[in-house]
């Protein structure tokens, strides 16, 4: 990925690499730092042979220790433990599905940069960076409504906005740990 | 939001177990089945079969295959039949919106796209095998999907496990530039190919008809496998 000639980035696979855009400007840094998503780094993985394209960019450290109650491993629901299982997805579309938004934007952003310049695509990536900041209290939902009428998503349906809905989730956060947590009196 | 993936591993582990035991997993309900479409000259005729399976079971003697889209566009669903179902609500949702975005009557080729690039996205896991047909600005349009992404754009189309006996009946028979009439005979003969030679396809026939302005939805069109009439009685005699 640290190309010396900078012109492409080496994952052919991923449509638009990072560094397409990055890469043209400063070709001595790494494309890592005008993105903040996960799949920066994924753009190194596409492009190796094997079990390694597979793998998930990052392993949850608690996931290495037992789980569920009484501190023992959970063995009905996530089976029995090994390294293989945690490191390779459990589903052949689980890492394209959560790269989906991402490599979306990326390739947005790179057809951008090609026809308008590179202004386009900064000047957008300054209004994502803004309207993602609006939120609700750490605990509630956000609807994302800036985010996603910037993206051209609110104007079509997909699987995510009709399965597991993260306001119709069984779970909820303690509201008063998340608030302290997030202003740090805790 | 979207497909969680929690659980695919611990279903991987108990479709193991269960197969040491030599049980096997439920089957998804499938529409076997036997769905086409022809284009005739003034529009699009579009017909399926009505029985739903599950394994070797029949689960629906009586289900509704042909989805609605827009009041233009109809589309014939084969595989998983809860992958059908929401594929095709969730491209009428689109297109419903898309049409109030552009202020125009929705094109065929617009649902097209937009159910070729879903399925292409979910790499086969969303078996949808469709049949998508109707009349727009540019004429009728007909065009078969098959789960991976892949489109074709035919005058006569079949999908489905009966889809070889429904296309046999087109080969013969199809051409050209037909009348309304003709068409929707041809069609129901196709499909009555599927049922009465495939295991996976039976009961009624229904037809849908759209032409410019038009949808004739008749549902059931014919009832080729009524349910036999009872003639002894064996009640006791007081």
């Amino acid at each position: 990925m640290n190309n010396t000639t900078g012109l492409f980035c080496k994952s052919k696979l991923t449509p638009v690499c990072t560094g397409c855009v990055v890469m043209k400007t400063r070709p001595n840094r790494i494309c890592n730092t005008v993105y903040r998503t996960e799949s920066g780094r994924n753009g190194i993985t596409m492009n190796t042979r094997g079990l390694r394209s597979q793998l998930k960019d990052s392993v949850p450290v608690a996931g290495l220790c037992p789980q569920g109650a009484y501190g023992v491993q959970d063995s009905l629901r996530s089976g029995f433990t090994s390294v293989k299982n945690e490191l390779l997805p459990s589903h052949p579309l689980e890492l394209s599905e959560k790269n989906f938004q991402p490599n979306q934007d990326k390739m947005n952003f790179s057809t951008l940069r090609n026809i308008q310049g590179l202004h386009a695509p900064l000047k957008l990536q300054m209004e994502y960076r803004a309207a993602r900041q609006i939120q609700r209290l750490p605990f509630l939902q956000s609807s994302n409504l800036a985010l996603d009428t910037l993206r051209g998503n609110d104007e079509s349906i997909g699987f995510e906005d009709i399965l597991n809905d993260p306001t119709q989730s069984e779970m909820m956060g303690e509201p008063h740990m998340m608030v302290e947590y997030k202003l740090g009196l805790l | 939001g979207g497909f969680s993936f929690e659980n695919c591993k611990r279903n991987a582990v108990l479709e193991g177990e269960a197969n040491k035991v030599g049980c096997s997993m439920p089957a998804a309900r499938k529409t076997g089945t036997t769905i086409c479409g022809v284009v005739f000259k003034d529009g699009v005729v579009l017909g399926a079969d009505t029985r739903a399976t599950e394994g070797m079971i029949v689960a629906d003697k009586n289900c509704s295959k042909i989805h609605y889209i827009s009041p233009n566009i109809y589309c014939c669903g084969a595989g998983t039949a809860a992958d059908t179902e929401m594929t095709t609500q969730i491209i009428s949702s689109n297109l419903e919106l898309h049409a109030l975005s552009t202020g125009r009557l929705p094109r065929v080729a617009t649902a097209n796209r937009m159910l070729k690039q879903m399925l292409f996205r979910y790499q086969g896991y969303i078996g949808a095998a469709l049949v998508l047909g109707g009349v727009d600005c540019n004429g009728p349009h007909l065009y078969s999907i098959y789960p991976h992404g892949s489109t074709d754009k035919l005058p006569y189309v079949t999908m489905g496990s009966g889809s070889l006996a429904a296309m046999a009946v087109f080969e013969d028979r199809y051409k050209p530039d037909m009348e309304e009439d003709e068409a929707k005979q041809l069609v129901r003969d196709a499909i009555a190919a599927g049922i009465f030679n495939d295991l996976g396809s039976g009961s009624n026939i229904d037809l849908s008809v759209i032409t410019k302005g038009k949808v004739d939805y008749i549902r059931p069109h014919d009832e080729a496998n009524k349910k036999g009439v009872r003639t002894g009685d064996y009640k006791y005699k007081k």
